[in-house]
């Protein structure tokens, strides 16, 4: 067994293409690091950018947003929506201490197996190099059940 | 040592505190006036974009919130290097007028006026605002909840709300005044604030200086201290309040600086204790020399007395008048008797309902070209205003977006914060002698030196003016209490 | 007894005093309000005596309003106890409900901050970098100061609220529905905010189109913005469709964008990525490029989207730097 760090990666992804190119990868198989976690949506533009913020606060040490190609989304134009937010939630993020290497939108058809494992691999090395996030550590606020009683005397 | 400590009941929710430490002979030895809180703006300022400073800063303070504004808002015309219309500065200089409506009434009615209008020595129980309106009658209750009201509703017609106003911009103002019906609205107030401005100077004359004992009070209490004094003044040396030069003199009255507020870090430093979480100001030419008055002493002093110390009139012809008659009576300038800034005050308040009917009279005010749209790379300002209770500094650095990168201010009562410390000292010391028995009346009394200053530690702190309920524990060489008195 | 005064307590932790000038702010109002309750704690207008507090009975107070944020050890120690001592506990105003803008803090830590204000601030003088401490020797005996966190909290994420007051500060008419709903028993379920329940934009007079669109972002300094039209369509970072209603959207009324002071919409997930899906969806641009540059002239999502709200967002601060 390895001490290398295993991060944990959550794909926010579309159901009809993301998911589905992912689905061929596993059918075909073709290997992808096994450190993603896919949790799937109906279309990009569902994914609430406070879906990405709850991932990393409860675990994750990156986040992949992913969805159909422009012009391809079943909802017409919800994956417009999520390229849109996406440019200032990752500066939203890199302001909070989350570098934005952790965060990553792909479009990623149905057909595209090869590049869901190819970019679950490349940003699962990248992470993996940026070492833990480990959230609830590093930003833990302090419990205050046990500060220290105030000094009054 | 035996020791007399002074202490707030509110010392466990960050009110100022004070501890007055009596040796065995049983004189006092020391007094510490602390500030038990601190909120760190100028931290979180940084990364901030300028423009939102003016709207961020002010909840240092919601008791001055209008001076903070300005002061901010003044500060980014001066990152943008950017001058606003003639019309934007008068709408500001409104603004900042009726905030002073507000501040001056509160202070001078709910609590100042107790100790004069019911006397120092009165029954802490009824010592208060609602025991001044059972003395002077319930008309004049109702007339200074209105004026306060009016003050109020003039910030919020300008800045969309009283507190926490949102019209500053880099370069002018939000909203232009020209709805002729807000015009006449404010025409209204002016009128009635003139008048109300006036009844209080002559219920000051009447209560206070119809009264010998209160003269002697002020002018020979244990409240007396030779300080330098800062203040703004106009180009003809009156008193300013949002725009012009400042000028320090010492307590001879000679003028000992006269400078660009912009040029604050020349003349002004400030230096920290262990045991307070408010700086002390100083005169940065002469040095922080601790708690000691004098002229080898950086201690300064700023507020309403300051002000007209430095001064040699007030811009408006009512408020002028007061002014000569305010000198006349108290001996001259510079006058040294803390107690007098309630009078100052009083003037001061007088002035600014003037200005408020000067400004909304003015054929520019409803001109609506109130901004001026900066074009230079943003790179580092300074905004000073006279907040009510003193010199306002806010002094912010960006780099070319205009992204925030250090953030200085120096608060009102922050200047005042030594001088208040040695005015509490000086009184405890005058007031308690050996085997004095320290009653309630003179725990009023020394209460009265801070409240002379109207400390806000809104912005320091956060609680609101002259409120300071405190506890005053005798103890024994171990530690043990022997006696205590709270009020 | 059925004609027994309601016993009122107003107390303020970090506060800026605002919330209480808000409350005097009613004006005449203030008498019906004291007819209808004792007021037994106001530090802003009547003598407080900790003592006193202490020595009320477990519940003995009907409702306290307790506006201000807990940063320090006094503060805590002050919503314990008066949690203890009041049946209703109501977090009134936004650094109560959220943190409020000293909230931005949690941005930093405590050694971060005094290295600031005590250490590097243009007119600090303090070459042996002296701090304040929370208990000190002096020579004629002991100093005690608060403990400054390193946090910055709601009032619920220390104690439990019943009501929820928002606005920085409150108008005075949502104080007066607060209040009016108090003294004549008809509050909502606890748990409840006491404001709209739709957004700002709901009660802007702008006119705003069907379908909004932004081409450009502005600052508010960077152009004179049309006095009718929607802020926001306008390219300024109006926070309006994001935040609840209830001061009757004043900010827009002076030609200033909204940055949220009345919290949250219900049900909302985090107040800053509401904004951000806010004001970017609407953009105009379909191409990665396009997009990128636009927003990239939004300088600071994270202080103006969490500007009243980032102790209680989902990421709750920025990692402290120890
Ligand atoms: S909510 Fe606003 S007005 Fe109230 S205490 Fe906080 S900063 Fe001040
Ligand atoms: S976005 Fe702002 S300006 Fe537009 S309607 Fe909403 S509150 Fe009004
Ligand atoms: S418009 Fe927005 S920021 Fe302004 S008072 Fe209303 S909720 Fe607060
Ligand atoms: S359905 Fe795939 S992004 Fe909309």
């Amino acid at each position: 067994m390895s001490d290398r760090f295993e991060p944990v990666i959550a794909v926010l992804c579309c159901n009809w293409c993301t998911y589905a190119g992912a689905d061929l990868a596993g059918t075909a198989r073709m290997k992808y690091a096994p450190n993603v976690r896919l949790l799937r949506v109906m279309c990009s533009g569902r994914i609430d950018p406070a879906f990405v913020l709850r991932a990393f606060a409860e675990g994750a040490d990156g986040v992949l947003i992913a969805g159909c190609h422009p012009g391809d989304c079943h909802y017409i134009n919800g994956n417009l929506k999520t390229m849109r937010r996406f440019p200032q939630l990752k500066t939203m993020l890199a302001q909070f201490g989350i570098e934005p290497a952790r965060v990553r939108l792909e479009w990623i058809s149905a057909s595209e197996g090869d590049v869901f494992v190819k970019v679950a691999n490349e940003m699962t090395g990248q992470v993996r190099a940026l070492g833990p996030l480990n959230w609830k550590v590093r930003a833990a606020v302090e419990p205050v059940s046990g500060l220290a009683e105030h000094h009054a005397g | 040592m035996q020791t007399i400590t002074v202490d707030p009941i509110t010392r466990l929710e960050g009110h100022g505190k004070f501890d007055i430490f009596i040796n065995d002979a049983g004189e006092v030895e020391n007094v510490y006036f602390q500030i038990p809180e601190l909120r760190g703006i100028e931290k979180f300022c940084e990364g901030r974009p300028v423009e939102e400073l003016p709207r961020i800063t002010q909840r240092a303070c919601g008791v001055c919130p209008g001076p903070h504004h300005l002061a901010g808002t003044k500060a980014c015309d001066g990152v943008y290097g950017v001058e606003p219309p003639p019309a934007a500065k008068r709408l500001r200089e409104l603004f900042h007028c009726a905030h002073y409506v507000h501040s001056h009434i509160a202070h001078f009615y709910a609590l100042a006026a107790p100790d004069f209008v019911l006397g120092p020595h009165a029954d802490p129980t009824t010592r208060h605002v609602l025991g001044v309106v059972a003395a002077v009658g319930l008309e004049v209750g109702g007339a200074v909840i209105k004026a306060r009201a009016q003050g109020q509703r003039i910030q919020a017609i300008l800045g969309g709300k009283a507190t926490h106003a949102v019209c500053g911009i880099p370069g002018g103002m939000s909203k232009a005044l020209t709805n002729p019906a807000e015009v006449d609205e404010i025409k209204r107030i002016a009128d009635d604030l003139v008048g109300f401005g006036q009844f209080t100077l002559k219920l000051f004359d009447d209560v206070v200086l119809g009264n010998n004992a209160y003269v002697d009070l002020i002018v020979n209490g244990p409240y007396s201290m030779r300080s330098y004094y800062m203040g703004m003044v106009d180009d003809a040396g009156r008193v300013a309040l949002y725009d012009g030069t400042l000028r320090v003199i010492d307590a001879d009255g000679n003028e000992f600086a006269r400078f660009d507020p912009r040029k604050y870090l020349d003349h002004i430093a400030e230096h920290v204790e262990p045991w307070s979480y408010l700086k002390f100001p100083y005169l940065k030419n002469i040095g922080w020399k601790g708690l000691t008055v004098g002229k080898d002493s950086g201690v300064y002093r700023v507020a309403p007395l300051a002000r007209l110390n430095v001064a040699n009139g007030m811009a408006t012809p009512i408020a002028d008048s007061a002014y000569r008659k305010f000198f006349a009576t108290l001996g001259g300038r510079p006058v040294h008797a803390t107690l007098a800034n309630h009078w100052a005050r009083v003037i001061e308040l007088m002035h600014v309902c003037e200005r408020i009917q000067e400004l909304i009279h003015h054929p520019g005010i409803s001109d609506p070209d109130v901004r001026a749209i900066p074009t230079a790379t943003p790179n580092e300002g300074v905004g000073v205003v006279e907040a009510p209770r003193g010199t306002l500094f806010h002094h912010y650095k960006t780099d070319d977006r205009g992204i925030v990168t250090r953030c200085n201010m120096l608060v009102a009562t922050g200047n005042n914060n030594a001088a208040i410390c040695m005015s509490i000292r000086d009184a405890a010391r005058g007031l308690i002698k050996p085997g004095t028995e320290v009653s309630q009346g003179i725990l009023n009394m020394i209460e009265m030196a801070f409240r002379a200053y109207d400390p806000c530690f809104g912005c320091a702190t956060h609680s609101l003016p002259g409120e300071m309920p405190m506890e005053v524990r005798v103890r024994a060489a171990s530690g043990k209490v022997v006696r205590s008195f709270i009020r | 007894m059925a004609d027994k005064k309601l016993q009122f307590a107003i107390y303020w932790a970090a506060s800026c005093g605002g919330c209480d000038v808000a409350i005097l702010d009613v004006n005449e109002k203030i008498l019906d309000i004291a007819a209808a309750a004792d007021i037994r704690l106001w530090p802003v207008a009547m003598d407080f005596k900790y003592k006193d507090v202490e020595g009320w009975a477990d519940g003995e107070i009907d409702v306290c309003l307790f506006n201000g944020a807990v940063r320090n050890s006094e503060q805590l120690h002050l919503a314990r106890l008066l949690r203890r001592k009041c049946k209703v506990m109501v977090a009134f105003g936004a650094c109560a409900c959220f943190g409020g803008i000293p909230g931005l803090a949690n941005l930093h830590d405590r050694k971060s901050i005094f290295e600031a204000v005590y250490g590097y601030t243009a007119s600090t003088v303090n070459p042996e970098g002296t701090t304040p401490q929370p208990h000190l020797k002096v020579p004629e005996g002991e100093l005690t100061l608060p403990v400054f966190f390193d946090d910055v909290y709601s009032l619920s994420q220390v104690i439990p609220v019943e009501y929820y007051v928002p606005g920085c500060p409150p108008t005075p008419d949502t104080i007066m529905t607060a209040v009016t709903a108090i003294v004549t028993g008809s509050l909502p379920p606890p748990g409840a905010t006491v404001a709209s329940d739709k957004s700002v934009c709901h009660d802007c007079k702008r006119k705003k189109s069907d379908k909004p669109t932004i081409k450009r972002f502005h600052r508010p300094f960077e152009i004179v913005p049309d006095p009718e039209q929607c802020l926001l369509e306008q390219g300024f970072t109006c926070m309006g469709s994001a935040s609840r209603g209830g001061c009757g959207a004043l900010c827009p009324a002076v030609n200033m964008p909204c940055r949220g002071c009345y919290g949250p919409m219900p049900g909302s997930l985090d107040p800053g990525a509401d904004a951000l899906a806010a004001m970017t969806s609407i953009l105009a641009a379909s191409d990665d490029a396009t997009v990128a540059a636009e927003t990239a002239r939004l300088l600071d999502p994270l202080g103006t989207f969490y500007r009243f709200t980032l102790p209680v967002s989902v990421l709750g601060r920025a990692p402290k730097a120890s």
